[in-house]
C-alpha cells in the first residue's frame, strides 16, 4: 500500500515556520567557526607541547615584545568594536555609518597586520625564524594561522564594501555582513588566548 | 530551499548574532564590551610583567583574565546570551569548548607523559652517530 | 618552469603501473567518446555536473566510492597475492618500494575515497528526504564539497602515471613522511590530496548539522527524528569537531616538508609523536563517523524488513550520542606501545572498553527488533545479519587489544588488521552496501536485481571471513603488518586461505557490478512498487521514485515517530492544500570550477611548480568573488508549475 505526500497534511498555520536564510547562513557560519576553533586549539596544542623545544636557539623570552602585542591588541579590539558599531548602522540601514565603521575597522586590521608582519621580518632577520626550531615553527604558524584568517577578511570586507557602494543593504549584503561580523569578532577572541598564552606567558613566564 | 522571506526587516530572533535590535541590542552594549575588554587586557598586561608575585599565580590570573574576556566579547560582541532561542547555539558553544578541552588537556598529559618515559630525540639522534 | 616535474617521473620501466594506466587512458577515451557520440555533453553539464540538488550529489559521491572501491580492492588483491607468493627464497612480484606504496594507497583510498564518500553520500540522499525538507542548508556549498572530494581523489589516481604515491602508510607517521626520509613527490601528493578532500569533507559537515537543526519538517522534533538522521547528525557532528585537527595536523606536516619547519622532524627540537597523538586525535572520532551512519542504516533496515517499530528508540538516540562523546576519548589506543606510560594507557584503555557499551545496548535493541517480528530475508537483511555477527566478533578483538599489555603484543600485528577489517567491512562497507540497495528503488525507480544482490553477498560474506580470520591466528604466530616477504613457512598456508577470501571477494565485486547492468536492463520490470517497495516507515518513501527536485510539494506534517507508516495505517483522502511557490537553487557551476582550480593548485604544489599554485589560488579568489556577485541564486516554481509536475509524477510512479 502506497501513499503519496497528500495524504500527509501539509504544514498547519501553528507550527513553527522554517528559518529564513539569514537564520540558516548565520547558523551554519557559526557551527563553520566553531570548527575553526578547534583548528586552532589544534595549533595551540603543538604549541604547548613543543614551546620547551628551542633546539638551543632563542626562547619566548628573548624573542617577544610585549608592547608591540599590547599595541596589536589594541588595534584588533577596537576594530571590534568599530565592527559592532558598523553592525548597529547596517540595523539601522544608515549607509554611511555602516560604511565608516567597516573601513575603520579595516584599517585597523591592516595596521594589525603591518605590526605583525613586521615582527615576524625582525625575528627571521635575527636568525630567529621558522625553520630554527620546533618551537618557533609551532609560533609563526600559529600566529601567521590567525594572520592569515585576518588577510582573508580583510580581503573578504573590501569586496563587501565594493559591493555595498553599487547595491546597498539587499538581503544578501546583510547576510554576507552578518557572517562577516562573527568572523572578525571571532578573529579577536582568539587573538586573546594567543596574547595572554603566547606573548603574555611566553615573554614573561 | 527554504521559506524565503526576502524582506530583512522581519526579524527572526533564532540567529546568533544580528538579526533583530533585540539581538545586537545597542550601542551601550558595545561601549559596555569594549571598556572591559579595555580593562582586563590591560590588567593582564599590567600582571604578567609583574615580580611580586609566584609564577603560578600569575598565570592563573592571566588565565582567568582570559576567560572572562572570552565572555565578555561571547556576551557584548556575538550576542551569544541565555535566552531560550539560543539553546542550540549554546549546546553547540559548549560542546565545541568540551572537545577543544579534551584535545588541549588530552594531548598535554600525553605528551608530558610520553617525555618523562622516552629519551629526548636530540639524545637519540646523538646516540646514531 | 615545471619545478620537480620531468619526463622521468611516468614509470615508463614498470609494466605493471604501465598497463593499468593504459587500460584507464583507454576506458576513460572511451567514456568521453561514447559521451560525445550520443550528444550527452549538454545534458552531462546540466543534469550532473552543475546540479546541487542533493539527491544528486548523492548518487555522485556513491559512484565516486564504488569506483574507488575498485581501486583499493585491486591494491587489496595484489598484497593478498604477494603475501601468498613471497615465502622463503620467493621474492613474489612486488619489490618493496612498490609494496609499500601499495598499501598505503589501499587505505588512504579505502577511509578517504571509498567509505567516506560512501556514507556521506547515502546521507546526502537520504537524510533531507527523511526529515520532509526540499534540500539540504546550503545546496551550492553540498556541490562544492563532493567536487573539492572527486579533486582529492583525481589527484590521487595521477599519482599512479605521473610521479609515486607515499611509502608511510595511510596515516604517514613522521618522521619517515619528512623531507629527509621521503624527499619524492608520494607523500605531497598523499597530503595535498587530502587536505583538499578534507575541506569538503568539513563544508559538508557543516552543512548537515545546519540541515539536520534547523529544516525539519513542521512537527518533526528531535525525537521524532528516525534513527538513520539522529546517526547521520552524530557522524556530522564528529566531522565538525574532528576534521579541523586533521587539516591542522597535515598543515603542519606540510610545514616542516616545504618551509624547513621542525615541527616533526628529528633534528630542531621536533617531536614526532606530537605527530601521532593529533593524528590519532582526528583518527578515532574518524572511525565513528563511518560507523555511525552504518548503524543507522542497519536500523531503518531491520525495523522495515520486521514489520515493527524499531526497539528502544530512546535508548538508540541515547547510546548514539554517548558513543559520539566517547569518541573523543580513546583516540590513545591507537599508540599503546610509544612510551606514555602506565597510567596514560590505563585511563585510555578504560575509555575504550567503555565505548564498546553503547554499542552493546545497540545490537540488543536491533535483536530485539527482529524478535517478534516477521522478518523478510531480503538482501538489505542479509547485509545487515551479515553485520551483526561479523562485527560483534571484530568488536570482541578490540576489546582484546583496549587491555594494554594485551596490545603490546598485538600492536601493528596482522591480530590488528584483521580486527580493524572486521569492523570496517562488517560494519561500514556492509551497511553501505544495505543502504545503496534499500534506498536505491527511491533514487532511480527501480530495484536492484534480488538474486544477484544474494549472491555477492554470500561472497562477500564468505570471502571476508576466508581472508581475515587467518589473519588473526597470523597475528598470535607474529607476522606483522605490511609484510611483503617473511621467512616463516608455518605462515604461508594461512595467507593462501586468505588469498582465496580476497578472489570471493572479487567474485563478489563482479557481481555487484552484473548486478547493477541487469538492473539497468531489466529495470522495466523492476520499477514495480518502486515508491515504496518495501513497505517502509519513514517520509522519504512517500514521495515519487525518484523524488521530484522539490522533493515534497508540500512539506508534511508530522506527529510521531515513523510518520509515514502512521500515515499508511490511517490513510484517508485530506483536503488539498494549495500548492505556494517553491524557491528553488539554480545550478551551478561553482563547485566544478573550484574542483578544477583545486586539482591544478594540488598538482602545482606537489610538483613545486610554484607558479600553477599561485595562478589556482587566484583562480579560486577569481570564483568566489565572482560568484557572489550574483545575488539573485534561486527561481521560483510557481503553484501551476507544481500541479502539473505531481501529476506527471503520480502516473509515472
Amino acid at each position: 500500500m502506497s501513499v503519496d505526500a497528500t495524504a500527509l497534511d501539509s504544514y498547519p498555520e501553528e507550527s513553527q515556520p522554517l528559518p529564513t536564510r539569514q537564520h540558516l547562513t548565520g547558523f551554519g557560519f557559526y557551527i563553520y567557526l566553531l570548527s575553526d576553533g578547534i583548528l586552532f586549539a589544534a595549533l595551540f596544542a603543538a604549541f604547548a607541547v613543543l614551546r620547551g623545544a628551542t633546539d638551543g636557539g632563542p626562547d619566548s623570552h628573548a624573542l617577544f615584545s610585549a608592547r608591540n602585542a599590547f599595541i596589536e591588541t589594541a588595534c584588533l579590539l577596537t576594530s571590534s568594536f568599530t565592527c559592532g558599531i558598523a553592525m548597529l548602522a547596517c540595523d539601522r540601514r544608515n549607509r554611511f555609518m555602516a560604511l565608516v565603521g567597516f573601513l575603520v575597522t579595516a584599517v585597523l586590521g591592516v595596521m594589525f597586520l603591518t605590526l605583525e608582519v613586521r615582527e615576524f621580518a625582525a625575528l627571521i632577520a635575527q636568525g630567529a625564524g621558522p625553520d630554527r626550531s620546533a618551537f618557533l615553527s609551532s609560533f609563526f604558524t600559529l600566529v601567521s594561522t590567525h594572520g592569515i584568517h585576518v588577510t582573508c577578511g580583510l580581503l573578504w570586507l573590501t569586496v563587501l564594501l565594493v559591493q555595498f557602494l553599487g547595491r546597498g543593504f539587499t538581503p544578501a549584503m546583510v547576510r554576507r555582513f552578518l557572517c562577516f561580523s562573527l568572523f572578525w569578532h571571532v578573529l579577536d577572541v582568539v587573538w586573546i588566548a594567543i596574547f595572554t598564552f603566547v606573548y603574555l606567558m611566553g615573554g614573561y613566564l | 530551499m527554504t521559506n524565503q522571506q526576502h524582506d530583512p526587516s522581519r526579524v527572526n530572533r533564532r540567529t546568533p548574532g544580528l538579526e533583530s535590535s533585540r539581538d545586537h541590542g545597542s550601542l551601550r552594549g558595545y561601549v559596555i564590551g569594549y571598556v572591559l575588554a579595555i580593562i582586563l587586557t590591560v590588567a593582564a598586561f599590567t600582571i604578567a610583567p609583574s615580580k611580586n608575585m609566584p609564577s603560578f599565580s600569575i598565570e592563573a590570573a592571566l588565565v582567568v583574565l582570559a576567560i572572562a574576556q572570552m565572555i565578555v566579547h561571547l556576551i557584548f560582541f556575538l550576542h551569544i546570551n541565555t535566552a531560550p532561542e539560543q539553546k542550540t547555539n549554546i549546546l553547540a558553544f559548549t560542546a565545541t569548548m568540551l572537545i577543544i578541552a579534551i584535545v588541549m588537556v588530552g594531548s598535554l598529559w600525553i605528551m608530558s607523559h610520553l617525555a618523562a618515559n622516552m629519551t629526548p630525540m636530540d639524545r637519540v639522534m646523538s646516540m646514531q652517530r | 618552469m615545471f619545478g620537480k616535474l620531468t619526463l622521468q617521473a611516468i614509470p615508463f620501466d614498470q609494466p605493471i603501473i604501465m598497463g593499468t594506466c593504459m587500460v584507464l587512458i583507454i576506458g576513460i577515451l572511451a567514456i568521453l567518446g561514447l559521451i560525445t557520440y550520443k550528444q550527452k555533453w549538454q545534458w552531462l553539464w546540466t543534469e550532473w555536473l552543475t546540479t546541487v540538488d542533493h539527491k544528486r550529489i548523492g548518487i555522485m559521491y556513491t559512484l565516486l566510492a564504488m569506483v574507488m572501491l575498485l581501486r583499493g580492492f585491486s591494491d587489496a588483491i595484489m598484497m593478498r597475492s604477494q603475501q601468498a607468493l613471497a615465502s622463503g627464497n620467493a621474492r613474489g612480484f612486488l619489490p618493496p618500494e612498490h609494496y609499500d606504496q601499495i598499501f598505503s594507497a589501499h587505505g588512504t583510498i579505502m577511509i578517504f575515497f571509498m567509505a567516506m564518500p560512501f556514507v556521506v553520500g547515502l546521507m546526502n540522499f537520504v537524510v533531507p528526504l527523511q526529515i520532509g525538507a526540499r534540500d539540504v542548508a546550503f545546496p551550492v556549498l553540498n556541490s562544492v564539497s563532493f567536487w573539492l572530494t572527486a579533486a582529492g581523489s583525481l589527484l590521487i589516481n595521477i599519482s599512479l602515471g605521473v610521479g609515486e604515491f607515499a611509502r608511510t602508510g595511510w596515516l604517514a607517521y613522521p618522521p619517515l613522511s619528512e623531507l629527509s626520509f621521503s624527499p619524492g613527490v608520494g607523500v605531497d601528493y598523499y597530503l595535498w590530496s587530502l587536505q583538499i578532500a578534507g575541506v569538503g569533507t568539513l563544508l559538508s559537515g557543516v552543512n548537515l548539522i545546519t540541515t539536520i537543526l534547523k529544516l525539519r519538517a513542521p512537527g518533526m522534533t528531535l525525537s521524532r527524528m528516525p534513527v538513520f538522521s539522529w546517526t547521520a547528525l552524530a557522524a556530522n557532528m564528529l566531522i565538525v569537531a574532528a576534521f579541523p585537527v586533521l587539516t591542522a595536523t597535515f598543515a603542519m606536516l606540510i610545514a616542516d616538508r616545504y618551509l624547513g619547519m621542525h615541527f616533526f622532524t628529528n633534528d630542531g627540537g621536533g617531536n614526532p609523536m606530537m605527530y601521532i597523538n593529533l593524528i590519532w586525535a582526528w583518527g578515532h572520532p574518524e572511525v565513528y563517523i563511518l560507523i555511525l551512519p552504518a548503524f543507522g542504516v542497519f536500523s531503518e533496515v531491520i525495523a522495515t524488513f520486521s514489520r515493527k517499530p524499531l526497539f528502544g528508540y530512546r535508548s538508540m538516540v541515547v547510546a548514539t550520542m554517548a558513543i559520539t562523546l566517547l569518541a573523543f576519548t580513546t583516540w590513545l589506543h591507537h599508540f599503546f606501545t610509544m612510551g606514555s606510560g602506565a597510567d596514560v594507557n590505563g585511563f585510555f584503555g578504560i575509555t575504550t572498553m567503555v565505548i564498546a557499551i553503547p554499542t552493546g545496548v545497540k545490537i540488543f535493541n536491533w535483536l530485539f527488533t527482529i524478535y517478534g517480528g516477521r522478518i523478510r530475508f531480503t538482501s538489505p537483511v542479509l547485509w545487515t545479519i551479515g553485520f551483526m555477527v561479523t562485527f560483534t566478533i571484530g568488536g570482541m578483538t578490540g576489546v582484546l587489544m583496549a587491555v594494554p599489555p594485551a596490545d603490546f603484543v598485538l600492536h601493528n600485528s596482522l591480530f590488528l588488521i584483521a580486527h580493524f577489517h572486521n569492523v570496517i567491512i562488517g560494519g561500514v562497507v556492509f551497511g553501505c552496501f544495505a543502504g545503496l540497495t534499500y534506498w536505491f528503488p527511491k533514487a532511480f525507480g527501480f530495484r536492484l536485481h534480488e538474486g544477484l544482490g544474494k549472491a555477492a553477498f554470500w561472497c562477500w560474506f564468505i570471502g571476508f571471513y576466508l581472508a581475515f580470520m587467518p589473519l588473526y591466528v597470523l597475528g598470535f604466530m607474529g607476522m606483522t603488518r605490511r609484510m611483503n616477504h617473511y621467512d616463516d613457512p608455518a605462515w604461508l598456508p594461512y595467507l593462501l586461505v586468505a588469498e582465496c577470501g580476497a578472489v570471493f571477494i572479487l567474485i563478489g565485486i563482479l557481481l555487484q557490478i552484473t548486478q547493477l547492468v541487469w538492473s539497468i536492463h531489466k529495470r522495466d520490470e523492476l520499477s514495480k512498487d518502486a515508491r515504496d517497495p518495501w513497505d517502509a516507515r519513514t517520509l522519504e518513501w512517500s514521495t515519487t521514485s525518484p523524488p521530484p527536485a522539490y522533493n515534497f510539494a508540500l512539506l508534511p506534517k508530522v506527529e510521531g515517530l515513523d510518520a509515514y507508516w502512521e500515515a499508511k495505517q490511517g490513510a484517508e483522502a485530506s483536503p488539498q492544500k494549495a500548492y505556494e511557490p517553491i524557491e528553488i537553487p539554480k545550478n551551478s557551476g561553482l563547485g566544478f570550477m573550484v574542483s578544477f582550480f583545486a586539482v591544478i593548485g594540488g598538482f602545482g604544489m606537489i610538483w613545486h611548480i610554484w607558479w600553477m599554485g599561485i595562478v589556482a589560488l587566484l583562480g579560486f579568489i577569481a570564483l568566489l568573488i565572482g560568484r557572489s556577485w550574483d545575488e539573485h541564486d534561486e527561481y521560483e516554481l510557481m503553484p501551476s508549475d507544481i500541479a502539473r509536475l505531481e501529476r506527471a509524477g503520480v502516473h509515472a510512479s
